[in-house]
């Protein structure tokens, strides 16, 4: 292929892509009560979870200061999670439907059927994740680590979603059922969150969920948000933990990729 | 040749061709091989060995190619029902790379075509199944395709939508000079719509020509005489025999089944032959031959209601799918 019709083949393959996402953004924006609902979650579990836990930094070693600024980075990185188990439904709709067989019939390029569902996801959770620490900071909690500490937690929010969301998708285009899926994303969602230090510092965690978390791309996606908004950001840490996160996000997308040759073999 | 897992054999080697601008039918009965040889000439699927060709372009070599030449109007509603008409054209020009201006008017056209103009602007979950058939149709021709494949296009619809659609199809080959192959669950509607058509039974092609074609292959109209009393079976079979031209004859009680070649002049004598020989008649019942014949004497059963047509159109040259 000459280096010319390469270049044709990815714009082209980016139009598409874009196309596709604005196809999903339009769709969500005429669910006003599902955003209603989308936005108002995050700030029960701020409120709720803020109540509820209020005291536990009065633990020994959990190091002080508010709950609430401890808490928010950990509630951003858990809508992140729980909103992006859900990307595979989009794609079992279109299976059920004849819009896949439409795209897969269509010079539609493969890559961008995908890269619009993981998009949309994106995009949507950047704008959540935005609106979650402003929710936060106007219930008290203060971030020293400023505008480059929100956008890290933006971009470790949005990491999350594409690799969990490549995950929904891989297991929407295997099992290609609306139960399974739901069924395989609770499975996923509250363990993971529970074994991180979204809502308990390490520190008070006992020692067998400590190893876990660190394994755990919830737990990396919290600690690059944490540090990065922090007075004094380990800027080693931080990074460290966005490279995990990268490559957890790519082997995921690849691997969803994988799934839909085999789902294109069985059409 | 196309073998799922489980090493069943779909299609066997079939292949036909399809002339530029008119409506194929492709009639079988479920599994027959009608899906597998739409999903392989729209690229959908793979065969294992043997080849196919969409007006004259390698279906396996060149998908990419094939892609931008059919369109492609599957069985189940292929739609976005959460966007309008509108945005769906859109989106769909966008995907075909139709340029922006060409893609405006050209789905203006469509939605005028298919009478979506005043819905245009709403979202498509609301439309009616007629409605929402024809934007499926639209869909599939805003980037002017050469071969559309409509898949069972007025499956569900009622019986007016239905008629509605019949028209707009029979209009599609001549008005967007497009090739259509058309698969249909109603052998009423490949009479009416496909100039030529092919049946298709365990894979294989049994038959191909035009409705009339295939009709006329069975020689002849089917009488039907209805008598005032059972019993006298051999006496009416001999009496038909001696009269000659008189084929197929079946006595059931009180029915007598026969074909004659012409229809309306081999009555009188029927009728003549059977006063004479003492046999009373209260009724005469005379039909051409349907596709209903014609397909009970292919696929070797009566058309049933999980059968389905297919049709297939080609371009230029030839439709060829999967040899051994």
């Amino acid at each position: 292929m000459s280096e010319r019709s390469i270049q044709h083949n990815a714009s082209a393959a980016l139009v598409q892509a874009g196309n596709l996402t604005l196809r999903e953004v339009r769709a969500l924006m005429r669910q006003p009560f599902y955003i209603a609902v989308t936005l108002v979650q995050p700030m029960v579990w701020l409120l709720l979870f803020g109540q509820l836990f209020k005291r536990v930094v009065e633990i020994p070693g959990f190091g002080g200061g508010s709950y609430i600024g401890f808490m928010t980075p950990g509630i951003v990185v858990m809508t992140a999670l729980f909103a992006s188990a859900w990307t595979g439904m989009g794609l079992i709709d279109d299976m059920e439907r004849g819009v896949m067989n439409r795209l897969l019939v269509s010079p539609t390029k493969r890559g961008a059927i995908l890269t619009g569902k993981l998009a949309h996801i994106a995009v949507s959770l950047a704008v959540q994740a935005l609106i979650v620490v402003l929710v936060g900071v106007a219930l008290g909690a203060r971030y020293d680590g400023g505008v480059i500490g929100v956008l890290m937690t933006i971009v470790a929010a949005v990491l999350l979603a594409i690799g969990f969301g490549s995950f929904s998708c891989t297991v929407a285009l295997l099992v290609r059922q609306r139960e399974s899926l739901i069924a395989v994303a609770q499975f996923f969602t509250l363990p993971l969150s529970f074994l991180s230090s979204a809502l308990v510092a390490e520190s008070v965690a006992p020692g067998w969920i400590r190893s876990v978390a660190r394994f755990n791309p919830v737990d990396w996606a919290v600690s690059v948000s944490r540090g990065a908004l922090s007075a004094d950001p380990d800027w080693g840490d931080v990074l460290a933990h966005c490279g995990y996160l990268v490559i957890m996000a790519g082997v995921l997308a690849w691997l969803a990729t994988r799934a839909f040759t085999a789902y294109r073999r069985s059409v | 040749m196309k073998t799922y897992a489980g090493k069943v054999r779909a299609l066997a080697g079939i292949s036909f061709t399809v002339e530029t601008g008119t409506i194929f039918g492709l009639l079988g009965p479920n599994g027959a091989g009608k899906s597998t040889t739409v999903k392989i000439l729209t690229t959908l699927s793979r065969p294992d060995s043997g080849s196919a060709e969409v007006a004259g372009i390698d279906v396996l070599q060149q998908p990419d190619q094939v892609r931008r030449l059919i369109g492609y109007v599957s069985q189940k509603p292929q739609f976005d029902p959460e966007a309008t008409a509108r945005e769906n054209l859109h989106l769909q020009g966008r995907l075909y790379g139709v340029p922006h201006r060409e893609l405006r008017s050209r789905s203006q056209a469509l939605l005028d075509h298919f009478g979506l103009g005043k819905v245009a602007s709403r979202q498509a979950r609301g439309y009616s199944g007629g409605m929402q058939r024809k934007l499926d149709v639209a869909l599939g021709l805003i980037h002017r395709p050469k071969v559309l494949f409509l898949d069972e296009p007025t499956t569900g619809l009622d019986p007016e939508a239905r008629a509605s659609m019949w028209s707009e199809i029979s209009r599609l080959a001549a008005d967007e000079d497009v090739t259509i192959l058309l698969t249909t669950h109603y052998l009423d509607e490949a009479d009416q719509l496909a100039s030529q058509l092919a049946i298709i039974d365990h894979g294989r092609l049994v038959a191909q020509g035009s409705p009339n074609d295939l009709k006329s292959e069975l020689r002849g109209d089917a009488i039907q005489v209805e008598l005032t009393q059972a019993g006298v079976d051999d006496h009416v079979r001999t009496t038909l025999v001696r009269l000659g031209g008189v084929r197929e004859i079946v006595v059931e009680g009180t029915t007598v089944r026969a074909r004659v070649d012409h229809g309306a002049s081999a009555v009188p004598g029927v009728l003549a032959a059977l006063e004479s020989a003492g046999v009373a008649v209260t009724s005469v019942t005379i039909s051409r031959p349907s596709l209903d014949d014609v397909y009970l004497r292919y696929a070797g059963r009566p058309f049933g209601d999980d059968s389905h047509h297919q049709a297939q159109a080609s371009a230029t040259t030839e439709m060829e799918v999967p040899g051994e």
